[in-house]
């Protein structure tokens, strides 16, 4: 956990700590009660992700938006003045890419030659005030980044967990080649419940108990574990 | 720049970057929050260019509210030594130091006075000179002329004890009072606002434990301008000139 000769991932969009939370209990950082405390008084889960509670797993704070590259980029280097061949993946949302930090810190990477990268994007097109093309429109994210010199893939499906694991292996077996990797995921917001898809409505909204067991009954393939 | 900073920590590196303090604060105070202060991350953040004497480039370049952000960030020391000699002893200080720290120095050639091989103990305020009737605790570029303006009034027959205060945060509360409960009263000078300066840091360190009449030399919640770097601590009142009025104006409300 000292940040050597392991892989690291970071969060960037650190407002989506449920899911970040979930996943590192179920990896077996902490305990999965521990998700009950959720933003709850004296809980090492705060809203937004942090090292401050000592919570295994987070790597640095995230909720104020647009941090994570350079934070990320930072690590990668230090792993190539250490020789530590492990790479670094980090996760960014794509209203985040608004913040102009972003741009600067992926200009940085392409010219730095950031190649033991991997930042993905999940573009789902949708923020907490609308959808992202009608806030402020970010147009061709690819594009954009291959205009500042990254190598980019695109997942179809960032639903769909096998296009998600087959897009990492690939991302995986391009660096090393000179260039930061940035895979840019298409999503859908809300996914298999339908009273959450193609809206922003429940970007910040927990559901009422009878929306949840709506939501449940849609989702049968669920963990049964919290 | 910060960003990458608090990452290259992640991978036990101890980083150490680097800009003109009002770009290495203001304009990354919410980067060094987050990902530095918060994350609790061993960052050195060295802050060229502080204040008004860096002249001829004006106010967008002068920050004179960086120790203020600094100071206010739970767990970030704060360090603003006096010359050359001391700015080098500290810069390898505080890599021995595990934790953010902001090491902030000016601009302009100032006096080179502290000795070559004094060791810098950070948190450990240096007593320069020893005195009965006032303190004069200064900091940065102030302490060589608290030390100009100690010598002009120990002629006029008012012995002054000046105490180099490097370190802003964590505050050498001992040394501040000891010397104010032998002199009664204290003038706190520095290059920077007298709001959320060290000046206040003091007046909190005196009214929690005893209180006593201070008076500030700093600047007066302004913004500054072009100028030469004398012509500004002139103006702004920051000189030795400034220090011995404000010992005068203290020494009657005791």
């Amino acid at each position: 956990m000292d940040g050597k000769g392991e892989d690291l991932f970071f969060l960037s969009n650190g407002h989506i700590s449920p899911v970040f939370y979930s996943v590192l209990a179920r990896r077996g950082y902490f305990p999965i009660e521990e998700l009950n405390t959720f933003r709850l008084i004296n809980s090492r889960l705060q809203g937004h992700p942090t090292t401050h509670e000592g919570l295994p797993g987070v790597r640095v704070a995230s909720g104020s938006l647009g941090q994570g590259m350079s934070v990320a980029i930072g690590a990668a280097l230090a792993k190539k003045l250490n020789g530590d061949d492990h790479l670094v993946f980090s996760l960014h949302g794509d209203g985040e890419l608004q913040e102009g930090q972003n741009w600067e810190a992926i200009m940085y990477a392409a010219g730095n030659k950031v190649d033991n990268l991997i930042a993905t994007v999940d573009r789902n097109g949708q923020q907490i005030d609308g959808a992202t093309e009608d806030v402020l429109p970010l147009g061709d994210v690819s594009e954009k980044f291959r205009a500042f010199g990254w190598d980019v893939m695109e997942i179809e499906d960032g639903n769909n967990l096998e296009q998600v694991i087959a897009g990492l292996k690939e991302a995986k077996s391009r660096t090393g080649k000179g260039k930061p990797v940035c895979i840019v995921m298409t999503t859908m917001m809300g996914n298999g419940v339908d009273f959450m898809m193609h809206t922003h409505a429940w970007h910040g909204k927990a559901p009422n108990d009878e929306q949840l067991a709506t939501a449940l009954a849609q989702n049968p393939e669920t963990l049964g574990d919290y | 720049m910060m960003g990458i900073a608090a990452g290259l920590t992640i991978g036990g590196k101890i980083p150490f970057a680097s800009t003109f303090a009002n770009f290495a604060t203001g304009r990354v105070y919410d980067q060094i929050r987050q990902s530095i202060a918060y994350s609790g991350k061993n960052v050195k953040i060295c802050a060229s260019h502080a204040g008004l004497t860096l002249g001829e480039d004006g106010a967008t370049h002068q920050i004179l509210e960086d120790i203020g952000l600094m100071k206010m960030l739970p767990g970030m020391t704060v360090i603003n030594p006096c010359d050359y000699n001391q700015t080098k002893a500290a810069t390898i200080a505080i890599a021995d130091h595990v934790g953010p720290v902001y090491l902030r120095f000016g601009r302009p050639k100032v006096a080179n006075f502290t000795p070559v091989d004094q060791k810098f103990e950070i948190g450990k305020a240096l007593m320069l000179s020893e005195g009965t009737d006032v303190t004069i605790l200064a900091t940065g570029h102030l302490v060589w002329q608290a030390l100009l303006a100690a010598e002009s009034l120990e002629n006029q027959g008012i012995s002054a004890e000046v105490i180099n205060i490097h370190t802003i945060k964590p505050l050498d509360d001992k040394a501040i009072l000891d010397s104010v409960k032998k002199t009664g009263c204290v003038v706190t000078s520095e290059e920077h606002n007298y709001l959320g300066g060290l000046g206040e840091s003091v007046a909190r360190v005196l009214a929690t434990h005893h209180p006593a009449p201070q008076e500030f030399v700093a600047t007066q919640d302004t913004f500054g301008e072009s100028g030469t770097p004398e012509q500004l601590m002139e103006k702004y009142g920051l000189n030795n000139k400034a220090i011995e009025a404000a010992v005068l104006k203290v020494l009657k409300r005791k």
